[in-house]
């Protein structure tokens, strides 16, 4: 059979119309609409943390939920301020609210220290730039939850905090510990960490270590989507801030100051 | 035939490599007799049979790995109706060690370590072990 040139044109035009027009069509009419994050829907829990920094400050010199944070998950400590790994820690007002100021604040408001550790974000930025789902959000408790075994050691997630949550191994973590708790992974060079909220002491029933570490009763844990507990009471009889609501992560950690 | 001497030193040479392997074997005491591997001696079932085990902890790690750390699944009931927590260090490790159990075998099969170890805490590790890991 011959064909010609006319002829061939013709069919293939056809043929990748055929294979294609789906696409082109699809394409084309969504192409004016604009991507939009729908609102997360309540499907289980949302575990949250309420801290009174009132009681933080009757104890200036209590570092019980940072020790016992950093005991329980293999924390080092390293000198170096460049390469320091924290999951619990403190800032001064200052930096953890810094749209909280007035020229004219309490003394000593500015300096006072405030326990600063992940949001578990209900819109988690960090989880969104992820490149392999190493870090993601639990539908069932909302917990912002990290994969070591799948993290690339990209930092897009630390670009993407921003809270300052997250910290990069830049040396070999095992370096920088003093003792080796066997009940829980180190972590290795070149992966990110975080807090999580403890979903392996949550799945034995019992409260983070830093909640369960404080004796000042600065530390409230619970569930959000439970309109009967103990984090929900406080949060609705009393004035409570959150860090940078205005970015839209929607973050569970509550502040009393 | 003036070249004789050379040809069978030649061949000599070629043989001897040929058979290194065997040599090698020999003086590295490795025969045909297995790992001397330690077995916990209080436990007799393993988690899994121990032939499936055998050729698939790998598998089991992965799956342990996965439904504990992506799934939240912590209880694994085996096929004898046991429940164990699903834990290298707390679970493995309670019954094997890993420098007897463990290496022996990867070293016998001349299979690399896996990274587990670079984070999953072995329970013998002491500080002086890890003292001589050097500073980066």
């Amino acid at each position: 059979m011959k064909i010609s040139r006319k002829q061939f044109l013709k069919l293939t035009g056809a043929s990748l119309l055929t294979f294609s027009g789906g696409k082109l069509w699809s394409a084309l009419a969504y192409a004016g609409q604009a991507v939009t994050h729908p609102v997360q829907l309540v499907r289980g829990k949302q575990w949250a943390m309420l801290i009174d920094t009132r009681k933080c400050a009757e104890h200036p010199d209590c570092t019980r939920c940072i020790e016992a944070c950093d005991k329980a998950h293999n924390i080092p400590s390293i000198k170096d301020l460049a390469h320091e790994v924290k999951w619990v820690w403190t800032e001064p007002f200052e930096n953890v609210f810094p749209f909280e100021q007035t020229r004219f604040m309490p003394a000593g408001l500015k300096e006072k220290p405030v326990m600063v550790l992940c949001n578990h974000c209900d819109n988690p930025p960090c989880v969104r730039v992820c490149p392999t789902g190493a870090t993601w959000k639990r539908e069932e408790d909302g917990i912002v939850m990290m994969d070591w075994h799948r993290c690339i050691g990209c930092r897009y997630c630390m670009a993407g905090c921003p809270y300052g949550s997250r910290s990069f191994n830049w040396v070999d973590p095992r370096t920088g510990l003093g003792e080796l708790n066997p009940t829980f992974p180190t972590r290795t060079k070149g992966v990110v960490e975080k807090c999580t909220f403890c979903p392996e002491r949550l799945a034995r029933g019992e409260a983070p270590a830093c909640v369960q570490a404080c004796q000042a009763g600065a530390l409230l844990f619970g569930d959000l989507n439970d309109p009967a507990s103990a984090i929900r009471t406080q949060l609705e009889t009393q004035r409570t801030i959150r860090r940078r609501p205005e970015l839209g992560t929607g973050p569970n950690v509550y502040y009393v100051i | 035939m003036r070249d004789r001497a050379w040809i069978l030193i030649g061949l000599g040479a070629f043989l001897l490599l040929l058979t290194s392997p065997l040599w090698w074997n020999m003086r590295a005491r490795a025969g045909l007799k297995g790992p001397d591997l330690v077995l916990p001696a209080d436990q007799k079932d393993c988690v899994m049979p121990a032939r499936y085990m055998n050729s698939s902890h790998m598998q089991v790690l992965l799956e342990w790995r996965d439904e504990v750390v992506r799934q939240d699944l912590h209880r694994f009931t085996a096929y004898d109706g046991k429940v164990y927590d699903m834990r290298l260090s707390g679970t493995c490790l309670s019954c094997h060690e890993k420098a007897k159990f463990c290496d022996r075998c990867h070293d016998y099969v001349g299979v690399k370590t896996p990274y587990c170890w670079d984070c999953h805490v072995d329970p013998a590790l002491t500080r002086p072990v890890l003292a001589r890991r050097s500073p980066q």
